[in-house]
C-alpha cells in the first residue's frame, strides 16, 4: 500500500469538504458549541457545586468531546463515500492505479483529520475557558488531566475509525449522505448512555472505565474494519453500490 | 494490443457477455456496436479491471486481465471515458484533471503541461478555473476525455462518448477522437453512433452478448448486404415486370414507380438490365447502386439473432 497514493485522495476529498457549506458548519458548529457552551455552563452552575462534585461535572463534560468523535466523521465520511456515488464518480476513478485499501484510506485519512482536527483545537478552548470559570472553586487549574488525556488522546481516535468504517458499511447502500449520517448517529447512542450514566452517578468515568471503553471500542474497530473492507471492492463497489 | 479469448462474464445466473474472442491491433480504433444491454460496458470494465471475468482470457499489452499483479499495471496503461463522466462537481476543470494525474503518477511538469495542453484543443483552458458542476453536459464531456488522456495513455476505452451531447459538441469530440487516433493510441469505442463508428473506427465488433461479427466497415457491408440497383421508372405496370423477368434472372422488387433489383457485379449487370428494361418499354428516369449502410449491416446481424 501506497501512503503517497491514500494522501491524494484524502487532499482531493478534503478540497471538496471546504466547499460544502454543510461539511463546514458541522466541523465547527459542534466543537464551538462544546468548548464555549459547556464553560459557560459551569460558570452559571459551577458556583453552586462542591469542590468534589464539579470534577465529576468535568470529567462528564470532557465525554462530550467523544459523542463529536462519533458524530463528526460520519458527516465527511458520507459526503465523500456517497457523494462519489452520487456524482458517479467511482468508476473513472477506480480505472486509475490505485488499489481498493489506498481509496478506502484516502477517504478514512479525510474523514478522520477534519473532526478530530477540530475536537483538539475545541479541547484546548473548553479546557483553557473551563480551568478559568473553575479555577476559584477548586483553587488548582483542573485540565489537563488522565481523563480528558485518555479520552483525547485514545477513545476520540478509536471512536473517530470506528464511526468511519461504519460510515463505508452503510454508504454501501445509500443513495442520500444524510440519510448515512442519521445512521451513523448509532455509533455515538451508546456514548450518551455512558455519559447519562455517568451524570446520575452510575458509573465513574475514571482511567479503568475509560481504558475498559476504550477495550471495546478498539475490538468493535478491528470487527468493523474486516467489514468495510469486504464491502469496500471495487467490483462490488461498481456493480451493487451505483 | 488487446488480445480477447473466450472472455465470459456471468452476473449470477445471468450472462452478461459470453464466449468473446478477438484482437485490438496497436493504434486502431476498434467500435463495440450493440444494443442496450448487449455487453459492451462490462467487457469495457472488464478490460479495465474494474470487474473480474467469471472465465476465458484477456490480455493487454503483456499483461493479463484477472492477474491482481498486473491489474495496476494495466491501469496505468488506459485511459476510461465511462458513459457517465463522473466528475467532481465542486472541483475546477484544472483540480479534476491535476487530481487524475497525480493518482497516474504524472511528473508535476508533465501534468501541467499536458492538462493546458488538452484543455486548449478541447476549447476548455479558458474555463479551467471554473466548476466543473457549472459545465454544460458537452463541456463535462469533454473534460472527461481530457481526463482520460492527462497521463498519455496507450490506450483509450470510451463508452458511448458522444450519448446525448447536441450535433456540435458530439462533432468536438469525434473530431478529438480522431486527432487522438493520429497520436497513435489504441482505442476502443462503444458506441450506439452507427455513423460515428463508420466514420472513426477501422474495425467494428458487433455485440449481443456474443460477439455476432467483426471486421472493417466495408468488409461488413460486403459481406452482409448484396448489392442493389434502384431504377426509378415513369410508371412501373405489371406487364412491364413480367417481361423483364423473362429477360434476367435477378430478383426483382417493386416499390412504387421503383425496381429495386439484386445484382452480384453492377457494373457488368446494370448496363443488360437497363436495355432489358427499355426493350419492355419501361420509361427510365433514374438509376442508383443501392449501397447498404453500416445501419442496414447492423439491423440485420442484430434481427438475426432475435
Amino acid at each position: 500500500m501506497r501512503i503517497s497514493k491514500a494522501w491524494i485522495v484524502a487532499t482531493k476529498d478534503m478540497r471538496v469538504f471546504l466547499r460544502k457549506k454543510y461539511a463546514i458548519y458541522s466541523m465547527i458548529l459542534f466543537p464551538l458549541l462544546v468548548s464555549i457552551g459547556l464553560p459557560l455552563v459551569l460558570l452559571f452552575v459551577g458556583a453552586r457545586l462542591s469542590s468534589t462534585q464539579l470534577p465529576i461535572r468535568m470529567d462528564a463534560f470532557s465525554f462530550f468531546f467523544l459523542i463529536g468523535a462519533a458524530s463528526l466523521p460520519t458527516v465527511l465520511a458520507s459526503y465523500s463515500l456517497v457523494g462519489e456515488k452520487i456524482e458517479k464518480s467511482l468508476e473513472p476513478l477506480l480505472a486509475t492505479p490505485i488499489t481498493d485499501s489506498e481509496l478506502l484510506l484516502g477517504k478514512s485519512i479525510a474523514a478522520f483529520i477534519p473532526p478530530v482536527g477540530a475536537i483538539y483545537i475545541s479541547s484546548v478552548v473548553f479546557m483553557v475557558l473551563a480551568n478559568l470559570v473553575t479555577h476559584n472553586t477548586l483553587g488548582y487549574s483542573y485540565f489537563p488531566n488522565w481523563t480528558i488525556g485518555l479520552i483525547l488522546l485514545l477513545l476520540a481516535p478509536l471512536l473517530a475509525i470506528l464511526a468511519i468504517e461504519w460510515s463505508v458499511i452503510v454508504s454501501s447502500r445509500a443513495s442520500d449522505p444524510r440519510a448515512t449520517q442519521m445512521q451513523g448517529l448509532f455509533v455515538a447512542l451508546p456514548l450518551l448512555a455512558i455519559y447519562v450514566a455517568s451524570e446520575v452517578g452510575a458509573i465513574s468515568l475514571d482511567t479503568k472505565t475509560l481504558l475498559i471503553i476504550s477495550g471495546v471500542i478498539l475490538i468493535a474497530d478491528i470487527i468493523l474494519f474486516f467489514l468495510s473492507t469486504k464491502t469496500f471492492q471495487r467490483e462490488e463497489i461498481l456493480t451493487k453500490w451505483t | 494490443m488487446i488480445t480477447i479469448e473466450s472472455l465470459t462474464k456471468k452476473f449470477g445466473e445471468v450472462t452478461a457477455v459470453e464466449e468473446l474472442t478477438f484482437q485490438v491491433k496497436e493504434g486502431e480504433v476498434f467500435g463495440f456496436l450493440g444494443p442496450n444491454g448487449a455487453g459492451k460496458t462490462t467487457t469495457i470494465r472488464m478490460l479495465c479491471c474494474l470487474i473480474s471475468k467469471t472465465s476465458g482470457e484477456a490480455t493487454i499489452g503483456d499483461y493479463q486481465i484477472g492477474k491482481a499483479t498486473d491489474s495496476v499495471q494495466i491501469r496505468k496503461m488506459i485511459g476510461l471515458v465511462p458513459d457517465n463522466v463522473g466528475l467532481y462537481e465542486d472541483l475546477t476543470a484544472f483540480e479534476n484533471l491535476d487530481f487524475y494525474g497525480k493518482l497516474y503518477e504524472c511528473p508535476e511538469g508533465r501534468r501541467r503541461e499536458n492538462i493546458e495542453r488538452f484543455l486548449k484543443m478541447l476549447e476548455l483552458w479558458d474555463r479551467k478555473d471554473a466548476r466543473a458542476g457549472s459545465f454544460s453536459k458537452g463541456m463535462k464531456q469533454k473534460l472527461a476525455l481530457a481526463r482520460a488522456l492527462v497521463h498519455e495513455p496507450k490506450i483509450l476505452f470510451m463508452d458511448e462518448p458522444t450519448a446525448n451531447l447536441d450535433p456540435e459538441s458530439a462533432k468536438t469530440v469525434r473530431d478529438f477522437i480522431i486527432e487522438v487516433k493520429k497520436q497513435g493510441r489504441t482505442i476502443f469505442l462503444n458506441t450506439h453512433n452507427l455513423d460515428e463508428a463508420q466514420r472513426i473506427c477501422d474495425r467494428i465488433g458487433v455485440i449481443k452478448t456474443k460477439l455476432l461479427t467483426v471486421g472493417t466497415p466495408e468488409q461488413l457491408r460486403e459481406s452482409l448486404s448484396k448489392p442493389k440497383t434502384e431504377i426509378r421508372l415513369a410508371q412501373v405496370t405489371e406487364a412491364l415486370v413480367s417481361a423483364l423477368k423473362k429477360l434476367i434472372p435477378n430478383e426483382i422488387e417493386v416499390s412504387d414507380n421503383k425496381l429495386i433489383i439484386d445484382v452480384t457485379e453492377p457494373d457488368k449487370e446494370n448496363p443488360a438490365i437497363i436495355a432489358a428494361i427499355a426493350s419492355a418499354g419501361g420509361l427510365i428516369q433514374e438509376v442508383t447502386d443501392l449501397v447498404p449502410t453500416l445501419e442496414d449491416v447492423y439491423l440485420q446481424i442484430v434481427k438475426e439473432t432475435k
